[in-house]
C-alpha cells in the first residue's frame, strides 16, 4: 500500500499516512486531486478506480471516506478488507466511533493504524492483539503522565 | 532555576492543548488562516521553552496542522528533540510527527540515527516499537545502511511484538539498501516458522512481496510455503501465500499439480465465509453489485490471457459495460476489449467505441477511449486490420475530437501507417490533403488544441508522397495560407520543409507537361508566400524559410532564363525513407578497435585559467553550430554534399540502406485495383471529409466479405459438382468463417522496422534501470554469491550500483589467495570445489579469469597452507576461495558457512550455519559432517556417539539444490581464535552408480564471533569503566580515509559492538562475550582504539582482528 487517506464529505482531510517518502508539495497535490476525484463519484459506483499508475480503493463510512492507494499487482478486495478492519479497530477502541472521535483524537487514530499496518503491510491480523498493544501503550503513557503530574506538584511545594 | 520551572508550569496552564486547537479551528471557520497563523506563533513560543512536555504538546499540535496542509518543516529539529525525550508519552508524539513530515530530503534526518539506534535497543518494547513504526515511514538509504544490523538483531528479539515489527520493516530496509537482503535472508526464512502467528504472517508478507518481484530466487522456499499453506488457518496469510504461488507456478510447472488439492480444500472451506464477508462488508446492495461487476471484468481480463476464446463469447456483455455510469467499470471493459478484438470484429468494436467517443463527457475518459482505439488497432503490428483505408478514415474522424491531448498519437499513427503500408499511401495522401484543406477547422481558434498535431503528420505525408497528390497545386496553396502561421513552431517548420517537396514535384509535373508559365506561376506563389514564415518567431521556421526562400529565388532566376530546373530540385529529395526500429541504434555493436572513451582531441590542458575556460568552450560551440547550420543555402553546394554523403554511405557498412525487401515487391499485385474507392467531394468545404466514411467502410467491408463468401461458395459448389460424394463441410449461409479466412482488402505489406544486420539480441531493453525492485534481484540460493554482501556493504557504503554490477570477479583479481581466507565477523571459512556452473553466459569471462586465478593460486599455495597470508584480501574475505581437496575427483559440492552465532543463554555454545549446495548432476545423500575436535572446541554430537562419529546432515540434496544446516559447537575458552579441520562425507548417486566422496574444509572461529551485540547505557558504561576490573590495551591504525560515522558502523557491524555515546570525534562502544566478558572501547577519529576488557588475552586478540578490518578501510 502506498498511502491511506481519511477525509470527510466536505473534502477535509482527517488523517493521512504515507508509506512512500514524498515531499509535502507532492503529498498535497495528490491529496487534493484524489479527494476531488473520489468525492465526484456517485454513491452507487464501485469502490475502485485507476489513478495515475495506482489503483485507488475507497469506501465510505457515514460521513468519512477511507481511501487507500495500492499498486497494480495488489489485490483490491483485501484492501477493502483492510479498510474495514481498521474501521472495526477504531470502533472497538473508541466505542462506536464517529468522525469527531478521529478529529479530536487524531493521534490515537494514528497509533492504532501504526499497530495494524507497518510500512504499508498488514502487521497484525488479530484485532485482539492490536487493541491489546494500544491499551498497554496507553497505560504506559497515562502512567508516565501521572508520574509526571506528581513530580511536578512535588517540585512546586517547597517554594 | 526553580522559578523558571514554576513559570513553565504556569505557562502550561494557559497553553492550548490539541483539543483546544481543534475546537478553536472549528470555531473560527471564517478566518481560519488568521487563527492558525496566530496558533503557529504561539507554538513557536512554546517550542522555545525548556519544558519537554510543552514542546511535545506543541509538536502534537503541529502534526495536526501539518495534516491541514501547513508547512511544519521548520520544526524538524524540535521534533527530533521530542523524539529523544525519555518518556514514552512524548517519544510517541515525536515519532508520530517525524513519520508524518520527514522525507528523504529532510536534512536533519541524519541526526536521528543514534537516537533511533538507542530506542531500538531500549528495554521497553513499546519504545522499540514506536521507533520501528516511525522508521518505517521515513527510512532513507543512509538510515537503512546504518541500522540494518540493529534491526536484524531485533528480528530475534524475545518479544513477538518486536519481532514482527522488525521483520516487516526489513522489507523497507531491503528496498533502500538491497545489500542487506543477503545477510538478513536466512533469519527471515527462519521467521517463517516462528511460533508466534503475527511474526509468521509478517515474514510471509515480506517474502511474498520480495518474491513477487523476482520469483525465481524464491523457488526453493516452495516446500516451506506449501507446508504453511496446508497448516495455517490465518486467512490473511493464506491469501498472501496463494499469491506467492501464483508467481512461482509459471516457473516450476510441477508446483501446479501439487497445489490443486490443497487449493480445492481451501476453496471449499472458504467460499462460504468469503460470500458472507462480502455481503456483510457491503451493506449497500447496489454498491456491492458494482464491486462485483468490476471484479468480474477484472477476472475476465485475467482469463483472457489464457483462454481468449471463452471470453470473446461475452463481447456483447463487455460492450454493454461501456455504457456503465461508472468510469472505473468502463475503463476495465476497455482493457478487456483490447484483448478481445479479432480481424472479424475489429471494425464493429471500433465503431462502437467511436460512438462512445462522441457521447463521452469529460476529457480524461475521452482521451482514454482515443488511446484505446489506437492501441486496439495498432496492436501486434496492425495484425487485426484488414482494411487500412478504413483505419485511415477512423484516424481522420478522430481528429474531429476537440480538446484532446493525444493529437500527437494520432499523428504518429498516420505517419506510421503511411510509411509502412505502401499500398495505402495514395489514399492516405488524398485524405491528408483534405485535412490540410480544412486545417482551419481542425486547428480552429484554440492554439493550445492538441489536435493540431495531426497537421504535422498531414503536411509531412503530403510532402513526402507528393507524387500521389491529385491536386498538388491546391494543397500547396492550402499549406501556404496565412493562417498557418498561427500553428505551433514545430508544425510550421514541417510545413515549410514539405512545401518545398511539394513544389519540387509540381515543378517536375509542369516541366514535363511543357507548361513553363505554370511553373513560373508556382515559383511566384512561393516567393510571395514564404516571407510570412521568414518573419516567424520560431527559430527553426525562420531559418528553414529563409534558406528555402533563397533557393526559390535562385530557381526563379534560372526559370527566367528558361533553364529546366525541376530535375535538380527534385533531386534534393531523392531516395526513400525506411522505418528504423527504435532500438536499432542501440543494437549496433561497437566495432572492434573503437574505443569510445578515448579522447579524439587532446584534452584541454589544465594550465588554462579558470576564468577563460568556460568562455572558450562556449565560443567554440557556437562556431561549430553555426557551421552546421549553414548548408542548404546553396543548391549546388547541397548537391555536391549529397553526392559526397551518398559516396560515404556506400562505403559505410553501418549505414542502413534502403534495400527492396522481397515483401515490397509484392506491392504491385493488382489487389489495390478492386478496392471500391470512395470519391470524396472536396468541393463541399465545411464538411470534414472522411468523417462519414468509417461507417461506409463497415458496409463496404461487409459487402466485400459477402462477395468473398459468394466466390468461395461458388468455388466450393464447383468442387462439389465435380466431387459429389464430398460432404458439405460448411453451410454457405452461416457466418462460420474463421479469422484466417478473411482475406485483407488490400495486399498489404507492413514494412517491418529495420534493424542493423549484426544487432545483438538482448532481452534487457525493457528493464527499467531505475526500478527499485531490480536491485533486490539477488539469487539467494546461490552460495557462491551469498556471502558477498555483509563486508562489501560495510566497506563501500555509497556505490551500491557498482558493487551490484561487478559481483564475482572482485576477489579473484585481488592477489592470489589460495586455500584460506581471513575470517571476518559473521562468516567463516568457506570452501568449495567448483566455481559456480550455474552462472549465465554473461559471466563467462569472469569465470575464465577466475579459473585462471584458481590455477595460479593452486600452484603458489598448496591447500591447507595458511601460514603467510596477505592481509589486503581481508576486506573481501567473505568471498569464498577455492580449496582444492586432494582426494576429490569431482565432488561438485559447495559448502559454506555464513553465520556463527553465540547465544547468551548457553554461555559456551555457538551455532554455525552452513549452506550446502549441490552443483553436480548427481544426487547427494547420507551427508555427514565431522570435525577434528580440539581440546577447546568440540562439535556437539548426538548422545551416545563417539568423537570420531560425524553429525548427519538432516536432508538430502538433489542436483542444483542448496539447503542450510546448523551445527552446534561447545567452546571452553573463548579468548583465542580457533581453527578446526573437518570433513564432509557423502554419497553421490547418478546414472552410473553411486560413489562415496568426501570434502575437507576448515572452520575459523574468530574472537569476534563470540561477541554478542548488547546495548549499554552511558551510566552503566561509566560504572563499568570506573570499577577497575578491566585490563587495558590499545591499537592505532593509520591511513583511514573513511568517515568516522562509517567507521563506527563498520565496527558495529563486523565486531558486534554497539555505540554507547558519541561526542564529536570520539565514541565509546560496548559489547559482551557469550561468557560474560565486558568489552569497552574508546574509538577516536585519528584512528586509535583503546579497549578495556575483563580478559586481557581476549582483548588483545579482538583488537588484532579489529586492526585487520580497519586496515582495509
Amino acid at each position: 500500500m502506498q498511502f491511506m487517506l481519511l477525509f470527510s464529505r466536505q473534502g477535509k482531510l482527517r488523517l493521512q499516512k504515507w508509506y512512500v517518502p514524498l515531499s509535502d508539495k507532492e503529498k498535497k497535490k495528490i491529496t487534493r486531486e484524489l479527494v476531488q476525484t473520489v468525492l465526484a463519484r456517485k454513491p452507487k459506483m464501485c469502490s475502485f478506480l485507476e489513478w495515475r499508475d495506482l489503483k485507488i480503493v475507497y469506501k465510505r463510512y457515514a460521513s468519512l471516506y477511507f481511501c487507500c492507494a495500492i499498486e497494480d499487482q495488489d489485490n483490491e478486495l483485501i484492501t477493502l478488507e483492510i479498510i474495514h478492519r481498521y474501521v472495526e479497530l477504531l470502533d472497538k477502541y473508541f466505542g462506536s466511533v464517529c468522525e469527531l472521535d478521529i478529529i479530536f483524537n487524531f493521534e490515537k487514530a494514528y497509533f492504532i493504524l501504526d499497530e495494524f499496518l507497518l510500512g504499508g503491510e498488514v502487521q497484525e491480523t488479530s484485532k485482539k492483539n492490536v487493541l491489546k498493544a494500544i491499551e498497554q501503550a496507553d497505560l504506559l503513557q497515562e502512567g508516565g503522565a501521572e508520574a509526571e503530574g506528581e513530580r511536578e506538584s512535588l517540585k512546586q511545594t517547597p517554594y | 532555576m526553580a522559578l523558571k520551572m514554576v513559570k513553565g508550569s504556569i505557562d502550561r496552564m494557559f497553553d492550548k492543548n490539541l483539543q483546544d486547537l481543534v475546537r478553536g479551528i472549528r470555531n473560527h471557520k471564517e478566518d481560519e488562516a488568521k487563527y492558525i497563523s496566530q496558533c503557529i506563533d504561539e507554538i513557536k513560543q512554546e517550542l522555545k521553552q525548556d519544558n519537554i512536555a510543552v514542546k511535545a504538546n506543541a509538536v502534537c499540535k503541529l502534526t495536526y496542522l501539518q495534516m491541514l496542509g501547513y508547512d511544519i518543516s521548520w520544526a524538524a529539529f524540535n521534533i527530533i528533540e521530542v523524539m529523544s525525550a525519555s518518556k514514552f508519552t512524548f517519544k510517541r508524539i515525536g515519532y508520530l510527527a517525524a513519520s508524518q513530515c520527514f522525507h528523504e530530503g529532510t536534512d536533519v534526518i541524519m541526526l536521528t540515527t543514534n537516537q533511533i539506534r538507542k530506542d531500538l535497543s531500549s528495554p521497553s518494547q513499546y519504545d522499540t516499537g514506536v521507533a520501528l513504526t516511525g522508521l518505517s515511514c521515513f527510512v532513507t538509504p543512509d538510515l537503512a545502511r546504518d541500522l540494518a544490523n540493529d534491526i536484524m538483531t531485533l528480528m530475534s528479539h524475545t518479544k513477538p511484538y518486536i519481532r514482527k515489527k522488525a521483520v516487516l520493516i526489513m522489507y523497507k530496509v531491503f528496498l533502500k539498501y538491497p545489500e542487506s537482503l543477503r545477510p538478513a535472508f536466512p533469519r527471515l526464512k527462519e521467521k517463517l516458522e516462528d511460533p508466534d502467528p503475527g511474526v509468521q504472517s509478517a515474514a510471509v508478507n515480506v517474502i511474498c512481496e520480495l518474491a513477487r518481484r523476482n520469483p525465481k530466487n524464491y523457488l526453493s522456499l516452495a516446500p516451506l510455503f506449501f507446508k504453511l499453506m496446508t497448516s495455517s488457518t490465518n486467512n490473511w496469510v493464506l491469501i498472501k501465500i496463494i499469491k506467492l504461488f501464483g508467481a512461482l507456478t509459471p516457473l516450476e510447472p510441477r508446483l501446479g499439480k501439487k497445489l490443486i488439492e490443497p487449493l480445492t480444500n481451501l476453496i471449499h472451506r472458504f467460499s462460504v465465509s468469503v460470500l458472507i464477508s462480502l455481503s456483510s462488508g457491503m451493506p449497500n446492495h447496489s454498491a456491492s453489485i458494482q464491486v462485483l461487476k468490476y471484479l468480474g471484468l477484472l477476472a475476465m481480463s485475467k482469463i483472457l490471457r489464457t483462454h481468449p476464446k471463452s471470453v470473446q463469447a461475452h463481447k456483447d456483455l463487455v460492450l454493454q459495460c461501456l455504457d456503465d455510469k461508472d468510469e472505473s467499470i468502463r475503463l476495465r471493459a476497455l482493457d478487456l476489449l483490447y484483448g478481445m478484438v479479432s480481424k472479424k470484429n475489429l471494425v464493429e468494436i471500433v465503431k462502437k467505441l467511436m460512438s462512445h467517443v462522441d457521447k463521452a463527457e469529460g476529457t480524461t475518459y475521452r482521451d482514454e477511449l482515443l488511446t484505446k482505439i489506437i492501441d486496439i488497432c495498432s496492436q501486434c503490428n496492425y495484425q487485426h486490420i484488414t482494411n487500412f483505408q478504413w483505419y485511415i478514415s477512423v484516424l481522420v474522424e478522430l481528429t474531429r475530437l476537440e480538446g484532446t491531448r493525444h493529437g500527437h498519437l494520432i499523428a504518429a499513427q498516420m505517419l506510421d501507417v503511411a510509411i509502412r503500408v505502401k499500398a495505402i499511401r495514395k489514399f492516405a495522401v488524398s485524405q491528408m490533403s483534405a485535412l490540410l484543406d480544412s486545417a482551419h477547422l481542425v486547428a480552429s481558434s484554440t492554439q493550445r488544441n492538441g489536435i493540431c498535431e495531426v497537421l504535422y503528420a498531414a503536411a509531412w505525408i503530403c510532402g513526402e508522397f507528393s507524387e500521389h497528390l491529385q491536386e498538388p497545386h491546391q494543397t500547396l496553396e492550402a499549406m501556404l495560407r496565412p493562417k498557418v502561421t498561427t500553428l505551433p513552431g514545430h508544425i510550421q517548420a514541417v510545413y515549410v520543409q514539405n512545401v518545398v517537396k511539394l513544389y519540387a514535384s509540381i515543378l517536375q509535373q509542369k516541366e514535363q507537361a511543357a507548361e513553363p508559365e505554370a511553373a513560373q506561376e508556382v515559383t511566384q506563389l512561393m516567393v510571395d508566400r514564404l516571407p510570412q514564415f521568414v518573419q516567424s518567431a520560431d527559430l527553426e521556421v525562420q531559418e528553414r524559410a529563409s534558406c528555402i526562400l533563397q533557393l526559390v529565388k535562385h530557381i526563379q532566376k534560372l526559370q527566367a532564363k528558361d533553364v529546366p530546373v525541376a530535375e535538380e530540385v527534385s533531386a534534393l529529395f531523392a531516395g526513400e525513407l525506411n522505418p528504423v526500429a527504435p532500438k536499432a541504434q542501440k543494437k549496433v555493436p561497437v566495432p572492434e578497435g573503437l574505443d569510445l572513451d578515448a579522447w579524439i582531441n587532446e584534452p584541454p590542458s589544465d594550465s588554462e585559467s579558470e576564468d577563460e575556460k568556460p568562455k572558450a568552450i562556449f565560443h567554440d560551440e557556437e562556431q561549430r553550430q553555426a557551421k552546421q547550420r549553414q548548408p542548404e543555402a546553396d543548391e549546388e553546394e547541397l548537391a555536391r554534399r549529397r553526392e559526397a554523403r551518398k559516396q560515404e554511405q556506400a562505403n559505410n557498412p553501418f549505414y542502413i540502406k534502403s534495400s527492396p525487401s522481397p515483401q515490397k515487391v509484392r506491392l504491385d499485385v493488382p489487389g489495390v485495383e478492386h478496392i471500391p474507392v470512395v470519391q470524396i467531394d472536396l468541393s463541399v468545404p465545411l464538411k470534414v471529409p472522411g468523417m462519414p466514411m468509417s461507417d461506409q467502410y463497415v458496409k463496404l467491408e461487409e459487402e466485400r466479405r459477402h462477395r468473398q463468401r459468394l466466390e468461395r461458395d461458388k468455388k466450393r459448389k464447383k468442387k462439389k459438382d465435380k466431387d459429389k460424394k464430398g460432404k458439405p463441410r460448411r453451410h454457405g449461409s452461416l457466418h462460420t468463417e474463421s479469422d484466417d479466412d478473411l482475406a485483407p482488402a488490400q495486399q498489404v505489406d507492413i514494412v517491418t522496422e529495420e534493424m542493423p544486420e549484426n544487432a545483438l539480441p538482448s532481452d534487457e531493453d525493457d528493464k527499467d534501470p531505475n526500478d527499485p525492485y531490480r536491485a533486490l534481484d539477488i539469487d539467494l540460493d546461490n552460495p557462491h554469491v551469498l556471502q558477498r554482501s555483509p563486508l562489501i556493504h560495510a566497506s563501500t557504503p555509497v556505490t551500491h550500483g557498482s558493487v551490484a554490477r561487478e559481483p564475482q570477479c572482485v576477489p579473484f583479481l585481488r592477489g592470489p589467495t589460495g586455500g584460506r581466507r581471513l575470517k571476518a565477523d559473521h562468516d567463516l571459512c568457506v570452501l568449495f570445489q567448483k566455481s559456480s556452473k550455474h552462472k549465465k553466459k554473461k559471466h563467462k569471462k569472469e569465470k575464465e579469469e577466475r579459473s585462471k586465478d584458481k590455477k595460479k593460486s593452486k600452484k603458489k599455495k598448496p591447500p591447507g597452507d595458511e601460514a603467510a597470508e596477505p592481509v589486503e584480501n581481508g576486506a573481501l574475505d567473505e568471498e569464498p576461495l577455492p580449496v582444492r581437496g586432494t582426494s576429490l575427483a569431482n565432488p561438485d559440492l559447495a559448502l559454506q558457512t555464513y553465520d556463527i552465532q553465540g547465544s547468551l543463554q548457553k554461555d559456551s555454545q555457538v551455532t554455525v550455519s552452513v549452506v550446502l549446495e549441490n552443483q553436480s548432476s548427481s544426487f547427494l545423500k547420507n551427508m555427514e559432517l565431522n570435525v577434528l575436535d580440539s581440546l577447546n572446541t568440540k562439535l556437539a554430537r548426538p548422545e551416545g556417539s563417539s568423537v570420531h562419529d560425524g553429525v548427519p546432515v538432516p536432508f538430502q540434496l538433489p542436483p542444483g539444490i542448496s539447503n542450510e544446516a546448523q551445527f552446534v559447537f561447545t567452546i571452553q575458552s573463548i579468548v583465542m581464535a580457533q581453527k578446526l579441520k573437518g570433513t564432509l562425507s557423502f554419497i553421490a548417486k547418478n546414472d552410473e552408480g553411486s560413489t562415496h566422496e568426501k570434502l575437507d574444509f576448515k572452520l575459523h572461529f574468530s574472537c569476534t564471533s563470540y561477541l554478542v551485540t548488547t546495548p549499554c547505557y552511558s551510566d552503566a558504561f561509566a560504572k563499568l569503566l570506573e570499577s577497575g576490573d578491566l585490563s587495558m590495551s590499545s591499537i592505532k591504525v593509520d591511513g583511514i580515509s573513511m568517515s568516522f560515522q562509517n567507521l563506527l558502523a563498520k565496527i558495529c557491524f563486523h565486531h558486534h559492538f554497539s555505540v554507547v555515546e558519541r561526542v564529536d570525534s570520539c565514541a565509546s562502544m560496548y559489547s559482551r562475550s557469550i561468557q560474560g566478558h565486558h568489552v569497552c572501547l574508546l574509538v577516536k577519529k585519528s584512528v586509535s582504539v583503546d579497549g578495556k576488557c575483563s580478559d586481557s588475552t581476549l582483548l588483545s586478540n579482538l583488537l588484532e582482528e579489529m586492526k585487520a578490518t580497519l586496515a582495509k578501510c
